[in-house]
C-alpha cells in the first residue's frame, strides 16, 4: 500500500506497539504531525520543552521496560533533545528520537532551523540515521527499534527530511525487517570461561555481588536472588541497580560507592571475590582504582565487551546476557556456608546504625532523610520514585527501601538535573496504575518545572516532593568539604512552590516541621490529582558517608557525631 | 598497533570511526580507507599508538558501531605493511643523476622530471621510505605526500589471527553474542 513518509513513521510506531509519544511540533516535522491525524490510537503528549520529551521517553522506557519515543522538529527542537539523549545513553535506556530535518535539497546551505543533528548526536546515540527518501524510512525505523533494545540498550535517533515525510512510496513492513548485523568478536572475549568462574565462586570465602542496572535490563532478578541465596553471597547495589534485589532481603547490603553506607564499602574492600553483575565500575562506585578491593578476584558478567577491563582489571569475564549466563552458572554453584563473612558484615553495620540520622530525636529540625524515610513508610515502599540529581537523590537511595524492580528511576551516569519531573510523566504513562512520586531538589526542579503544564494538560496524577534546602545542595556540600565553605553561586532563590502549583491548577502544601511530614504525605496520596509538597529542610545538611572523588573507597567522611548543627543554630 | 577494519560503505562511516577514536582518547597516527574485493565494503587500516589493553578496548568499541563488520589487530600477525610516498626533490642538472641513482637503489620510480625538480614515487614499509626521505633531505625536499600504512596478513586467510576458535566465517553467525 502506498503511504507518505509521515504516515510511514506512525505506521511503524503503531506496529512497534507504541501507544504514547512525547513531542513538540515545528516546521520541519509538520508533515509527520499532519499524518498523525490518521492515527488516533497513538497518543501524543505535548511537552513544554524538547528536553522534557526525551526524559519522558526515557522514564517511559525505564518504568515500563519498552522503548520510549520522542519527536521534535529540526534545529532547536532537535538540539533541545540532546541532554535527554545523552542521559539515556549513559544509563543504557532504550529510546527512539525522531526529528524533522529541512528539505534534502537545503541540507548544507544553513537553511532556517537547519542543524546537523546526526553529527551532534553521533557520540551520544547507539546509532543514528539521516533519512532523505520515504523508501528508506521503514527500514530505518525498524532497525532503530531493534538497535535501541538489543544488546546493551540505548538511544537511537532518526532525522527525517521534510521532503521524505511528504513523498509517498510503497509501504512494506515485512520487507523492512532489519537484516542481521555482522558481528564477530575476538574469540578470546566471546568464549565464556564458566569453569574458571565457578572455581573462583566455589572457593571464595568473602564474596560480594555487585548488582547493577544490567540485572533490570536483562530481567535477571530471580536468577540473581537464587544465585545470592545459593552462594550465600551478600549483594551490594549500584545506584541504578537499586530494585534489582529486594532491599528487605537479609543478604542485601545496600548501595555502594561514593555515598554508599560504610559497611557496604568496607565489605567490598575486604572481599576476596567480587561478582559484578551488569555494572560498569563507574568512578563513583570504585573510588581510587589502585586501592579498590585489593584482595578480591573479579568476575564480570556483562553484555557489552567494551566494559571488560575498562576501569578494573578483571580475572574472569563472562560476556553475554546476564540472565542466560546466570542460568548457565547456577546449577554448578556450590551451596555456600559463609557464616563468618556474613557475621563480619553484621559487625560492620553496628557502628553505622548508631550514626544514622534516623536515630536522632526530633529536635525541631527537618532533615531530608526523615522526609524520604517517612515517604517510604507511608507508601509501603510500593511507589515508583523518580528522583532528580543531587543530595536528595542520595538520600532517596539510602532511605527509601526498594523491594521491586523499576521502582527507582534516576539519572545515574550523566547526573542530569531536571530529569525527575519529565521522567515521572513518562513513567506514569508506562505504569498508569502505579503511585508515582517525584523526589527533586529545589535546584533541579526549577530546571524543568514548566512540565507541570504538561501534567495539567494531560490530567496526570503525580506526587511531587521538593526537598528544598535553599541551596544547590550537593555542590554546596562539596564547597563545605573541599572549598572551605565558600558558597559561591549555590544559594538559591525559589518561587513559592505551592503558589506555583496553584498557578498550574494543581494543589500543594509547604512543610517545615517533622510532625507535618506524614500528614502532608497522606493528604497528597488521598488527593486525586497532582500534589506538590515543598519540604523546607535543613539548609546545610550533608550526605554521609562520603568518599571524596578519587579517594580510597574505605576512606569515607563519616557523619559527625554528635551532629554538628547548621549555620542557623550557631 | 595496526588495526584492519572492514566497514559498510555508508555515508558518514569515516566520521563515526574517527569520532570514536577521538572521544575515547586514542590518537590516530595514520588512517587509510579504500574499496575492497566486496562491493559496498570499505577497508580501513588504522595505525595508533596504544598498548595491548588499549587495542582490545578500541576493538570492542569499534564493534559497537553498526557499520563496522570486522576488526583485526594485525600488529603481531605476519603481515605485509606498505606505505606509498611521492617526494618532490629539488634537482639541478648537476644533482639530477645522483638523485636518480639513489632512487634506483631504493627501487623508487621517477614519475616527473623538470629542470628544477624531480618527483619520486616509492612504495614500501615505512622504515624504507623513511630511509629514502632521510637521504633526499640533503638535496631539498620541496613537497611530500604519504598515504599512511595499508596492511594485509600473509597467507590465504585474512582473519585467522583474531578468530582462533574457528569463528572466522561467522559473519552471519547469530549465536555470537554481541552488543552494539
Amino acid at each position: 500500500m502506498k503511504k507518505s513518509g509521515g504516515e510511514i513513521i506512525w505506521e511503524c510506531l503503531k506496529r512497534e506497539g507504541v501507544k504514547h509519544i512525547f513531542g513538540y511540533p515545528g516546521g520541519a516535522i509538520l508533515p509527520a504531525y499532519d499524518a498523525l491525524c490518521k492515527y488516533p490510537e497513538i497518543h501524543h503528549v505535548l511537552v513544554r520543552h524538547e528536553q522534557g520529551a526525551a526524559h519522558m521517553a526515557d522514564g517511559y522506557a525505564r518504568a515500563g521496560g519498552g522503548v520510549g519515543v520522542a519527536i521534535a522538529t529540526s534545529g532547536p527542537g532537535a538540539t533541545n533533545l540532546v541532554t535527554g539523549i545523552a542521559t539515556a545513553m549513559m544509563d543504557s535506556s532504550p529510546i527512539v528520537c525522531i526529528t524533522g530535518q529541512v528539505g534534502s535539497k537545503l541540507i548544507g546551505y544553513d537553511a532556517f532551523q537547519e542543524t546537523d543533528i546526526t553529527g551532534i548526536t553521533l557520540p551520544i546515540t547507539k546509532h543514528n540515521y539521516l533519512v532523505t527518501r520515504a523508501e528508506d524510512l521503514a527500514p530505518a525505523m525498524r532497525e532503530a527499534f531493534w538497535l535501541a533494545k538489543s544488546g546493551r540498550p540505548g538511544p537511537v535517533l532518526i532525522d527525517v527530511t521534510k521532503d521524505a515525510q511528504q513523498a509517498s512510496c510503497e509501504f512494506d513492513w515485512d520487507a523492512a525487517e532489519p537484516g542481521h548485523r555482522n558481528r564477530c568478536l575476538a574469540a578470546s572475549s566471546t568464549t565464556p570461561q564458566y569453569g574458571d568462574a565457578l572455581e573462583l565462586i566455589n572457593h571464595a570465602k568473602r564474596p560480594v555481588i555487585l548488582a547493577g542496572h544490567g540485572i533490570l535490563l536483562s530481567g535477571a532478578m530471580g536468577e540473581v536472588c537464587a544465585f545470592a541465596e545459593r552462594a550465600q553471597a551478600p549483594v551490594a547495589m549500584t545506584l541504578l541497580g537499586i530494585g534489582s534485589f529486594p532491599a528487605s532481603h537479609p543478604l542485601n547490603l545496600g548501595m555502594m560507592g561514593m555515598h554508599g553506607e560504610a559497611w557496604v564499602n568496607t565489605a567490598i574492600q575486604e572481599a576476596d571475590l567480587l561478582l559484578a553483575f551488569g555494572m560498569r565500575f563507574d568512578d563513583r562506585v570504585t573510588g581510587n582504582l589502585r586501592t579498590y578491593a585489593p584482595m578480591a578476584k573479579k568476575i564480570h558478567i556483562e553484555i557489552d565487551p567494551a566494559e571488560i577491563n575498562k576501569n578494573v582489571k578483571i580475572d574472569v569475564a563472562l560476556i553475554g546476557d546476564l540472565r542466560e549466563v546466570l542460568r548457565e552458572l547456577l546449577p554448578r554453584v556450590d551451596a555456600g556456608n559463609r557464616e563468618a563473612w556474613l557475621s563480619r558484615i553484621q559487625e560492620l553495620k553496628g557502628d553505622s546504625a548508631v550514626r544514622d540520622i534516623q536515630n536522632l530525636p526530633d529536635d525541631g529540625h527537618l532533615y531530608a532523610a526523615h522526609v524520604v524515610n517517612d515517604l517510604w513508610r507511608e507508601t509501603s515502599g510500593d511507589a515508583v520514585v523518580v528522583t532528580d540529581v543531587g543530595q536528595h537523590q542520595m538520600w532517596e537511595a539510602q532511605y527509601y527501601k526498594h523491594d521491586k524492580p523499576r521502582t527507582l528511576i534516576t539519572s545515574g551516569g550523566l547526573g542530569t538535573m531536571g530529569f525527575a519531573l519529565p521522567a515521572a510523566i513518562g513513567a506514569k504513562f508506562a505504569q498508569p496504575d502505579a503511585e508515582v512520586w517525584v523526589v527533586a531538589g529545589d535546584g533541579g526542579f526549577q530546571m524543568t518545572m514548566a512540565e507541570l503544564a504538561t501534567i495539567s494538560q494531560e490530567k496526570l496524577e503525580i506526587k511531587v516532593a521538593i526537598i528544598n534546602n535553599g541551596f544547590l545542595g550537593m555542590v554546596r556540600q562539596w564547597q563545605e568539604f573541599f572549598y572551605e565553605r565558600r558558597y559561591k553561586a549555590t544559594p538559591l532563590y525559589s518561587p513559592d512552590f505551592v503558589k506555583l502549583a496553584e498557578a498550574f491548577d494543581l494543589r500543594g502544601v509547604a512543610v517545615r516541621r517533622r510532625a507535618e511530614v506524614v500528614p502532608a504525605i497522606r493528604e497528597a496520596r488521598e488527593h486525586r490529582g497532582t500534589y506538590v509538597i515543598n519540604f523546607c529542610v535543613e539548609q546545610e545538611d550533608s550526605v554521609f558517608p562520603m568518599v571524596p572523588a578519587g579517594a580510597d573507597l574505605h576512606a569515607m567522611i563519616r557523619r559527625p557525631s554528635p551532629l554538628v548543627e547548621t549555620a542557623q543554630d550557631l | 598497533m595496526t588495526l584492519v577494519v572492514q566497514v559498510e560503505n555508508k555515508p558518514g562511516v569515516l566520521n563515526r570511526v574517527a569520532s570514536l577514536f577521538r572521544r575515547r582518547g586514542f590518537n590516530i597516527e595514520s588512517l587509510t580507507v579504500g574499496h575492497t574485493e566486496k562491493p559496498g565494503v570499505s577497508r580501513m587500516t588504522i595505525v595508533l599508538d596504544t598498548d595491548e589493553p588499549g587495542a582490545l578496548r578500541i576493538e570492542a568499541n569499534l564493534y559497537k558501531l553498526v557499520h563496522v563488520q570486522r576488526v583485526e589487530n594485525v600488529t603481531a600477525t605476519p603481515s605485509v605493511f606498505r606505505d606509498l610516498a611521492m617526494i618532490k626533490v629539488a634537482a639541478t642538472p648537476e644533482t639530477r643523476a645522483e638523485i636518480m641513482q639513489l632512487a634506483h637503489v631504493f627501487r623508487a620510480r621517477i614519475v616527473d622530471v623538470n629542470s628544477e625538480s624531480l618527483v619520486i614515487e616509492t612504495t614500501g614499509a615505512e622504515d624504507k621510505i623513511d630511509g629514502l626521505v632521510e637521504i633526499l633531505r640533503g638535496y631539498g625536499i620541496l613537497e611530500m605526500a604519504r598515504t599512511g600504512r595499508v596492511a594485509m596478513t600473509r597467507g590465504p586467510r585474512a582473519e585467522a589471527s583474531t578468530n582462533a576458535s574457528g569463528q572466522d566465517d561467522s559473519l552471519e553467525d547469530e549465536s555470537v553474542s554481541y552488543s552494539v
